[in-house]
């Protein structure tokens, strides 16, 4: 049993190998990327906007809502990154409903892609925010003594954020092959919609988490008080 | 038994007890906080939302120790490295 579609090898030549999880990446990127540029290709603003506008208006201003919520700060700057990291783990997770869909999430790799990704955001948001020398500051929160326990907590959150992502979709597709060994057709279907309940939270988690990781390192929430507009 | 025979004996038993000790405080854990907030959403209702969210994240922080546990026995399950390499020295 394969568990995770690293293993998947799906196109092959010379060598170069591509294997499932890039595919499906590909798949996600298109339908996120290829969807909005058809939406947003006519947008209106009369009094009924059209069905699909109104669905993206929808998703961004919930996300602009939670990111304000969740670091009080006004929400312009962060919505590209965190609004895209929940985007893509959503649309992923929720595509595993899909016969033959393998999630990208349910890979070691693409969860740490996305990780290191996170990792990085955090200084750059936070030297575009406070300057270099208010990042090298929130190295030595609450005092200097800290400084160690920061450096090490920086990596550790880094891998706990990768695994949770990849433990929680991993477990659900695992689940429903060992289930429907077991007992098929009825109850592997319930698994599966907890596995979309789950893929959900777990999109938003990860979104949420890098939010108040980038948040606590950008500076004194309220400074740029997240007024709404 | 002979040394495969015991190795893969302790990895599956191992997996089983680490599954079953590492899920035991998380679910411990996840009930408190899961009570906790479900008492104070009853005292101030108008929190709910704020209270909701935090209880996720928390309930997510929380949780992420059992996940380890879960990978953990996986890896000892489906592609555990020592087994690997014993078959290895074992089939020259």
């Amino acid at each position: 049993m394969q568990i995770t579609p690293d293993e998947l090898i799906i196109l092959q030549w010379g060598g170069l190998r591509l294997n499932a999880t890039i595919v499906f990446t590909w798949i996600v990127m298109a339908l996120l990327a290829g969807g909005a540029r058809l939406v947003t290709a006519r947008l209106s603003d009369d009094e009924a906007p059209s069905r699909w506008q109104n669905l993206l208006e929808v998703l961004v201003n919930g996300m602009r809502d939670q990111i304000r919520e969740s670091s009080q700060h006004d929400p312009g700057r962060y919505l590209p990154f965190v609004g895209t990291l929940f985007l893509f783990i959503a649309v992923s997770n929720s595509l595993a409903i899909v016969p033959g869909f393998l999630s990208p999430t349910g890979s070691l790799s693409t969860t740490t892609a996305l990780a290191l990704c996170v990792l990085v955001a955090v200084p750059v948001y936070s030297i575009v925010g406070s300057g270099f020398g208010g990042w090298l500051r929130t190295w030595l929160q609450p005092s200097w003594l800290m400084l160690p326990f920061n450096i090490v907590g920086e990596f550790t959150r880094t891998v706990a954020l990768a695994i949770r992502l990849y433990g929680n979709v991993m477990s659900g597709t695992l689940l429903a092959g060992l289930l429907i060994g077991i007992i098929p057709f009825f109850f592997p279907t319930l698994m599966q919609l907890l596995g979309l309940l789950t893929g959900l939270i777990q999109a938003y988690i990860f979104a949420v988490l890098a939010m108040v990781y980038i948040a606590a390192a950008a500076g004194t929430p309220g400074d740029r008080s997240g007024k709404p507009e | 038994m002979d040394n495969i025979g015991l190795i893969g004996a302790v990895s599956i038993v191992t997996a089983g007890l680490t599954l079953a000790i590492g899920s035991l405080g998380p679910a411990f854990g996840e009930a408190r906080a899961a009570a906790q907030a479900l008492a104070a959403i009853a005292q101030q209702p108008d929190e709910a939302n704020t209270i909701t969210r935090t209880l996720f994240v928390s309930l997510a922080m929380i949780e992420s120790t059992a996940i380890y546990c879960f990978v953990l026995s996986m890896i000892l399950i489906f592609t555990n490295p020592i087994w690997n390499r014993v078959l290895e020295m074992a089939t020259p």
